[in-house]
């Protein structure tokens, strides 16, 4: 247990390896725990971005439901309302339609009235000379009073 | 037992005594006995001593600089893992004591930790076991572990105390430290006292890192060696050689496991003691 020499070596050895240490151990390691620190510390920046872009896109993509929903009932209602005016329309046309074929058969019958009456006139007024010429006897000479018939004719 | 033959004090004055060796008529002579070793005077060393605290120095520096060369950024696994820790460690406690900006405080702290932790550590090697190795190579005495010599825990203290010394004078200036020394805490006509004061504060500071150390791991070293001996008083399968026996296995084993505390405990006092005077030498005022 003497002082000696030994003192000084172990000095020296003391700073050799607090030299050694503070050049080639301790910087590199510092290095890489506040490289990892800064890596961790990014990781969770990055998680938390993430969830907020989550959580934003949950929100946009409710919201384009909804839109989608009213889209789809506004287009349902058009839809509705279209039906509706096409069933109106072709109501409308079928009673036009109806319309137009009783007027037309009318006209037919009126026309069929018009010849029927015609064809009786013409018939009668046979009738008639057939009736008359019975009455007088042949005195009455259908030429010569063709043309008082014809007036008869036009008076029916 | 290596006690066989020996005398109690003999035993223990055994286990005390270093491996000193000196330079002696052109060759390297060791000392067989204290009274040699003290003989040899200051121009002598204690190889065990310097030998061992080479050896732990190497292995810590392996160790942490084979892990700093490959560190990555990455999943830490195994010594890295290890070492991170003991890094992080470090780095918390130099940011809790030392409040100015000195790159290298924090490796310094790194190494005083780390050496003295592992020379102490060497205080659970059970004491007679080193000799089984050192005996038949001819070597009569081996300390193994290097803070029971105080010889290098002075020298850890003086090497703390230069760089103290240092950067009190960087920082404030070789004026600012004489006036420091001086003009404190009396003002200038209370000068001698001032000096005294200072002085001694100055001085008790590698004294203190020192012989705390020392003290420590050297009763800690002497408890073992007390607690060797009772197991060395065998006399035949006796009651009471048995319990004699039976209570070294205990009470080393007791020892021990308190000696664990003690070797990080006095490694990380030595350490925040090194921070806190570096801390102070960066004090403008104080």
């Amino acid at each position: 247990m003497n002082i000696n020499a030994t003192l000084i070596g172990q000095t020296i050895m003391f700073a050799l390896f607090v030299w050694f240490c503070m050049k080639f151990v301790w910087p590199p390691i510092m290095a890489a725990l506040d490289a990892r620190n800064k890596r961790i510390a990014d990781g969770l920046a990055a998680a938390e971005r993430g969830k907020n872009d989550l959580a934003l896109a949950a929100k946009r993509s409710a919201e384009l439901l909804r839109e989608a929903k009213e889209k789809v009932a506004e287009i349902i209602a058009l839809g509705d309302k279209r039906a509706s005016n096409i069933v109106e329309e072709a109501k409308a046309q079928a009673r036009a339609e109806g319309e137009r074929i009783v007027v037309a058969a009318k006209a037919e019958i009126e026309q069929e009235v018009f010849r029927a009456r015609e064809q009786l006139r013409t018939q009668v007024s046979v009738v008639a000379l057939a009736g008359a010429s019975k009455i007088l006897g042949r005195e009455i000479d259908a030429k010569t009073h063709s043309d008082l018939l014809d007036k008869l004719v036009a008076e029916i | 037992m290596s006690a066989e033959g020996k005398t109690t004090s003999e035993y223990i004055q055994h286990h005390l005594q270093n491996l000193t060796c000196s330079l002696q008529d052109g060759h390297f002579h060791c000392a067989h006995t204290a009274e040699e070793a003290k003989a040899m005077g200051f121009w002598a060393i204690n190889v065990d001593t310097l030998l061992v605290s080479l050896v732990l120095g190497l292995v810590f520096l392996f160790l942490f600089g084979r892990v700093a060369k490959t560190i990555s950024t990455d999943t830490p696994s195994g010594m890295q893992n290890f070492v991170e820790w003991v890094v992080e460690f470090i780095d918390g406690s130099v940011r809790g004591s030392f409040t100015g900006r000195n790159a290298m405080v924090a490796p310094l702290a790194l190494s005083i930790f780390a050496w003295i932790f592992m020379m102490n550590l060497m205080d659970l090697v059970p004491i007679d076991y080193i000799a089984l190795i050192t005996e038949p190579m001819g070597i009569g005495h081996f300390k193994l572990v290097p803070t029971t010599d105080p010889n290098a825990t002075i020298g850890m203290a003086v090497g703390v105390f230069l760089l103290v010394l240092y950067y009190s004078i960087k920082v404030k200036g070789l004026g600012g430290f004489v006036g420091e020394l001086t003009l404190q805490p009396f003002g200038k006509f209370g000068l001698p006292v001032n000096i005294f004061l200072e002085g001694v504060n100055l001085i008790a500071k590698p004294v203190s890192l020192a012989l705390r150390l020392f003290g420590n791991m050297y009763a800690g070293e002497m408890i073992f060696i007390l607690i060797a001996l009772m197991g060395a008083s065998w006399a035949g399968a006796s009651f009471g050689s048995t319990l004699l026996f039976g209570s070294q296995v205990m009470l080393s084993l007791g020892w021990a496991i308190f000696h664990i505390l003690i070797v990080t405990l006095q490694a990380f006092i030595f350490m925040t003691l090194t921070i806190v005077y570096l801390d102070m030498a960066h004090q403008e005022h104080h």
